[in-house]
């Protein structure tokens, strides 16, 4: 992400010193041999030049598609409207979505942060290394197997049923992982002399992590809680046998609170006979879409504000 | 932090005095064990994770035996005749079950998107590193966090809705009918089906791998010394030549180790696949646009159903579906992580892809 400028610098003089620039100063004598290694780097680089394509292609075509068939049908009352069998709007599914990502934000951003800041100030290398391997195990899980086993131990044997509890509790801890490796990895990336200023003017532990560590940690913690909310917003899979699914407004109870969101409206409504009904699936992926870019240029303006403030410029 | 003037008749003993404030403070007492109390918690949660998949599967890796890796059957048993015992474990009468479908599909899927993504994704960061100038480079970026951002829902959607039935209209009829009819291209021909199916969801899961493993590669060619490309300019490389021989090798085992990250997103990938393969149980894809299904694409498809088998034994054999899912990618995981960790110790993307 943060190029250091000296190193792009010399790096585009590397590039302008190809060999055609070679050639034109009359050094070198061009003979049929140069002229095939030119014609190779010119195909080679045209055809990455067209997997670049590849890859910006995909993005647009899902973006506008589902822009192009939510918009034009796109009503307002979907906002504020519950769900009504096939029909009706997403108002229970935006507010069930939002309670999930402000509980995941609680739940799993604390978890990270405080197991962020064990791992890079208190741990002891072995002991680090150890919770640093289960937390990447564990982030290498398949999220229907989070969805599986937080059926088969929250809903059924803690008789939790299909609740906003089991669902937190499943895709919180799928999503600890991301927030603790980033804290981590933001907290060591803080410079020593900034704490070892601390501890020379006396100032406690905790005050120099509060105040010091911490504060100048914060662009890459927002960064990866910022990652926990998009998992939060776009996962399916740990949901639908956790949460369970309500066409009413959720319930803010810990267990018996089943709640809809709204991956849950594209993955159910879609290939529904009725018109309204894959629209509304349209409609809720547009929404999600619409989140996710929102996350995006959150993340953007955080990581170019902290880059403004950071020694390296 | 009540004052910071140290007293100048204790400066003889600095440490000692300083030690002393630092108990004394009353911020955050015990951040360290409440802060590693919290660390140790995903360790439990994996520790739980696997206990639940193990004792809930443990009576149908009994009576599945070692043939469910070879059966191709599918059945879950008749629900409305008594259950029967056999070995001690209650299930329906027949029921039998096998994971060879499954698993084949889960392979070949993964293995078709990565066939897609890792030449595109390279060739991509490539370009983006070595070619597109620095705000270019960046715009380039924000497509790939949308790849990443976007929830698998959505790209089912998009997968079942436009692409599915696009590529099974105009594409894949052409392949089909002009595909030589040579041993080892027989899977490009036959009926092309209407777009759910292998190669549709082959494509839709490299679309989801292909941020991972061109972001993992574009940070590590940015990582390459400068130095050491100059030096193949200075003997006469053309650039194409400099990158082939020079850059590429230097990241050769983190690009391998972003590939296996990648395979293991898409074996692990549920939704879309669950949308775009037309959930077909119990066969193996005849040809490239048949419709089959993965494991994580029937466990999230047959839990509602499996429910309804009054023994369990439904969802139990699901259980050891599970962990059969959840070894095969632990295994891709630890071979990622290994490979990765030996170029680039600090700050690699985990895993989802977010």
């Amino acid at each position: 992400m943060s190029e250091k400028p000296s190193v792009s610098q010399s790096k585009s003089y590397a590039n302008q010193l190809n060999f055609s620039t070679l050639s034109n100063l009359g050094e070198v004598p061009r003979t049929m041999n140069d002229r095939r290694r030119g014609l190779k780097a010119r195909i080679a680089w045209s055809l990455s030049y067209f997997t670049l394509l590849l890859v910006i292609a995909p993005a647009i075509l899902i973006v506008g598609h589902v822009v192009l068939q939510a918009l034009p049908h796109f009503q307002f009352s979907v906002l504020t409207t519950n769900t009504t069998g096939l029909g009706g709007g997403l108002k229970n599914e935006i507010a069930g979505t939002l309670v999930i990502v402000v509980g995941v934000l609680v739940i799993a951003g604390g978890l990270g942060i405080l197991s962020g800041i064990y791992l890079s100030n208190y741990a002891r290398s072995k002991v680090g290394n150890f919770l640093r391997s289960s937390s990447e195990v564990l982030a290498g899980i398949p999220s229907i197997v989070f969805g599986y086993v937080g059926y088969i131990a929250l809903v059924v044997h803690f008789h939790w049923g299909f609740s906003l509890g089991a669902g937190l509790v499943t895709l919180s801890l799928m999503v600890v992982p991301y927030v603790s490796k980033t804290t981590e990895v933001a907290l060591r990336q803080v410079p020593s002399g900034y704490s070892e200023g601390g501890e020379a003017l006396g100032l406690s532990e905790g005050y120099i992590l509060r105040r010091i560590t911490l504060k100048s940690a914060l662009p890459g913690v927002v960064t990866g809680i910022i990652v926990a909310v998009a998992i939060a917003t776009g996962e399916t899979a740990p949901l639908l046998y956790t949460a369970g699914y309500s066409q009413n407004l959720p319930k803010l109870a810990v267990t018996h609170s089943p709640l809809g969101y709204l991956t849950y409206a594209v993955w159910t409504f879609y290939n529904q006979p009725s018109k309204a009904a894959v629209q509304l699936s349209y409609d809720a992926a547009f929404l999600l879409i619409l989140g996710v870019v929102l996350l995006i240029v959150i993340s953007r303006i955080v990581v170019s504000a902290s880059q403004k403030h950071s020694e390296n410029r | 932090m009540s004052s910071t003037v140290v007293p100048t008749e204790r400066h003889d003993q600095p440490d000692a005095n300083l030690r002393h404030r630092k108990k004394g403070s009353r911020s955050y007492p015990g951040i360290n064990i409440v802060s590693a109390i919290a660390a140790i918690i995903p360790v439990l949660a994996l520790l739980a994770i696997i206990a639940v998949l193990l004792s809930e599967s443990l009576p149908a890796i009994k009576l599945n035996g070692i043939s469910f890796f070879t059966k191709f059957a599918w059945r879950p048993g008749g629900t409305y005749s008594l259950p029967i015992k056999t070995d001690g474990i209650l299930h329906p009468v027949g029921s039998s079950f096998g994971i060879w479908p499954l698993l084949a599909g889960t392979l070949e899927s993964s293995g078709i998107a990565l066939l897609i993504a890792i030449p595109v994704s390279i060739g991509a960061a490539l370009a983006v590193v070595k070619k597109l100038p620095k705000g270019l480079s960046n715009g380039v970026g924000f497509f790939l966090e949308i790849l990443t951002g976007i929830p698998s829902v959505v790209y089912g959607l998009w997968g079942v809705m436009t692409l599915g039935p696009t590529l099974s209209r105009d594409v894949f009829p052409f392949i089909a009918n002009h595909a030589p009819s040579v041993f080892g291209f027989n899977f490009l021909k036959g009926n092309v089906g209407h777009g759910e199916g292998l190669i549709t969801s082959g494509i839709i899961l490299a679309i989801m791998v292909i941020p991972i493993i061109s972001a993992t590669t574009r940070d590590l060619l940015r990582q390459v010394p400068t130095v050491t490309e100059e030096g193949g300019t200075a003997i006469g490389m053309t650039d194409w030549e400099t990158t082939k021989k020079i850059t590429l090798p230097w990241v050769s085992k983190g690009v391998v180790g972003a590939c296996i990250l990648g395979l293991a997103r898409a074996l692990g990938e549920t939704m879309a696949v669950a949308m775009v393969s037309g959930s077909v149980l119990g066969t193996i894809p005849s040809n490239l646009y048949s419709t089959f299904t993965t494991i994580a694409a029937t466990i999230v498809s047959q839990l509602d159903s499996a429910l309804t088998d009054g023994t369990g034994f439904y969802v139990k054999t699901l259980a050891e579906t599970a962990l059969v899912l959840m070894l095969i990618t632990l295994l891709a995981n630890i071979a990622a992580r290994l490979l990765v960790k030996r170029v680039a110790s600090a700050g690699l993307p985990v895993g989802r892809g977010v």
